[in-house]
């Protein structure tokens, strides 16, 4: 049965190997119909958290449940049928270079559906439309900047209207005017197609203007959530010291090392 | 005897011994797998179509210049060789056999690893570096029926064309050499090879010779694509380690072959 939470993710734990684990006890809940982002600074888990949503990955503790699905109880048939209705923009884009914007933007309808050309024309034109690169259907990956290149990718991930939308770092490396135009894209398509996004960043800012709710990583442990306002305001020293970019606090401008004074031989 | 330095020897070599029995069931793996989704690459012939250019069209220029080449050279030496016991006018046989059963098989899949071969790693290794592999796992659609199945095939029915377009243009270099430029008797030369030649024995054998490394080189290649590091680094040792290993392996079983088919002689 529906409920209202699109992803709940209870418990949760990952590890490579035991030692080392990436991530534990994570609680997470997602509304539908919102933008939620996940933040935290490199290597805190996030990018591990989003491939477990995906059923990239096995939880080694607790459960991800997507539509009232557990993941890790689904075959590879039933992961494929869920993955058909998520769309993943990577970091990079990942656009199949060898095929052109168009076919791209086409290749799921193309692999999962028995749709007409002519049909599968119009909707393609219609993503790229949206994405505001409907002129550029021709071209080929090699051909695009870095930021055409993501709202391909992004016309891509949404080509089937996905129910969940998840974006690995997607303000990653883009000029600022690209930066806004990605930004506004995440909720305006979100909003229209009715979906549910899941937003994975380090670019504070960029997120907290347009997301619904924040929850925030370090080290693999859930620290902090609440709205923007609430990280904004947070006195939190991680989330502080994250939100307004300070180099020192509770992560250390330093790398562990010895003293100093130690390493230069003053004592 | 039992000091430090030889306990840790024997453990890298039992780390490394580990290593290459788990990579080849993984490799296995891979090959079962590759076959269990060839039903979907046969169903969407255009997938298979499209690769066939890129690793059959696009090599037969390197094959049919080598082939040239090797021919023209077989009818150098050979006439050399026969001249010394009169026997001139059967340098048709020798350059038709050398050719159809081992130098057409045989050279034509170590270019076709070198040249195809290493392309196909190169492409499967980027695509997987630049997350284009993971993006179509995600989209639900299996990158071993889409990516891997189609270049599988591709490779394994070029070869043998590849490999007998070789042996042809060998046959007319040969020709050219003995008969136009030496002046072998054209009429020996032509009707000694054809009573020569068995089609079981030499054609046929050397076709299913080419088949078998079509196969070797096209799984060693898809393979160390799909296993490279994603890493520029990664990628460049897997393109190498593509054409050392499909090279050693084609002569391997070559050997192994030529042993079983010629066993009666």
């Amino acid at each position: 049965m529906a409920t209202d939470n699109l992803v709940e993710i209870s418990g949760v734990g990952y590890a490579y190997d035991r030692r080392h684990p990436v991530l534990t006890g994570i609680d997470m809940a997602i509304p539908r119909g919102k933008v939620v982002a996940i933040m935290g600074i490199s290597g805190s888990g996030k990018t591990t958290l989003l491939r477990l949503i995906g059923g990239a990955l096995q939880p080694t503790q607790g459960y991800v449940k997507v539509d009232g699905q557990l993941t890790h109880e689904l075959d590879r048939e039933g992961l494929y049928r869920m993955r058909r209705r998520m769309g993943l923009l990577f970091q990079f884009g990942a656009l199949f270079t060898d095929l052109s914007v168009f076919d791209n933007v086409a290749f799921q309808m193309r692999e999962h559906t028995d749709l007409p050309e002519a049909m599968i024309h119009d909707m393609v034109m219609m993503k790229l439309e949206a994405v505001g690169l409907r002129g550029a259907h021709r071209l080929m990956p090699s051909e695009l900047s870095g930021g055409m290149a993501r709202r391909v990718a992004l016309a891509r991930a949404i080509a089937l209207d996905p129910m969940l939308i998840m974006y690995d770092e997607p303000f990653t490396g883009l000029d600022p005017i690209s930066l806004g135009v990605i930004r506004n894209l995440v909720r305006k398509l979100n909003d229209a197609l009715g979906s549910t996004s899941i937003v994975v960043t380090h670019d504070v800012q960029e997120a907290l203007d347009i997301v619904d709710y924040v929850y925030y990583l370090s080290e693999g442990v859930m620290v902090a959530h609440g709205t923007p306002a609430q990280m904004r305001a947070s006195q939190e020293p991680l989330v502080h010291q994250f939100v307004w970019g300070e180099a020192d606090g509770p992560v250390a401008f330093q790398y562990p090392s010895r003293a100093y004074s130690e390493e230069l031989e003053l004592v | 005897m039992f000091n430090r330095g030889n306990i840790i020897n024997v453990r890298t070599v039992g780390h490394h011994t580990i290593d290459s029995v788990l990579r080849l069931g993984y490799a296995t793996r891979f090959f079962a797998l590759t076959l269990l989704h060839s039903g979907t690459s046969f169903r969407r012939l255009h997938l298979i179509i499209r690769e066939l250019y890129f690793t059959g069209v696009l090599s037969m220029i390197i094959i049919l210049v080598s082939g040239l080449f090797v021919g023209m050279v077989l009818g150098f030496q050979g006439y050399q060789t026969l001249k010394t016991y009169g026997s001139e006018s059967a340098l048709g046989v020798l350059v038709a056999l050398s050719l159809v059963r081992e130098l057409g098989p045989v050279v034509s899949a170590l270019l076709f690893a070198s040249r195809a071969g290493s392309a196909m790693t190169a492409e499967i290794g980027l695509m997987k570096t630049t997350e284009q592999l993971s993006a179509m796992e995600m989209m639900a659609v299996d990158p071993i029926a889409r990516v891997v199945a189609p270049r599988f095939w591709a490779g394994v029915i070029s070869m043998p064309l590849l490999a007998a377009m070789f042996s042809a243009m060998g046959v007319y270099g040969g020709y050219l050499i003995g008969v136009v430029l030496i002046g072998v008797d054209e009429g020996s030369f032509w009707s000694q090879m054809q009573s020569a030649v068995d089609f079981r024995e030499d054609i046929v054998n050397g076709v299913i010779k080419s088949i078998v490394f079509g196969i070797a080189v096209t799984w060693i290649a898809l393979f160390e694509g799909y296993d490279a590091p994603p890493t520029a680094e990664g990628v460049s040792g897997a393109t190498t380690r593509t054409v050392v290993t499909s090279s050693l392996a084609i002569l391997g079983l070559d050997f192994i072959l030529t042993a079983f088919m010629f066993r009666g002689i």
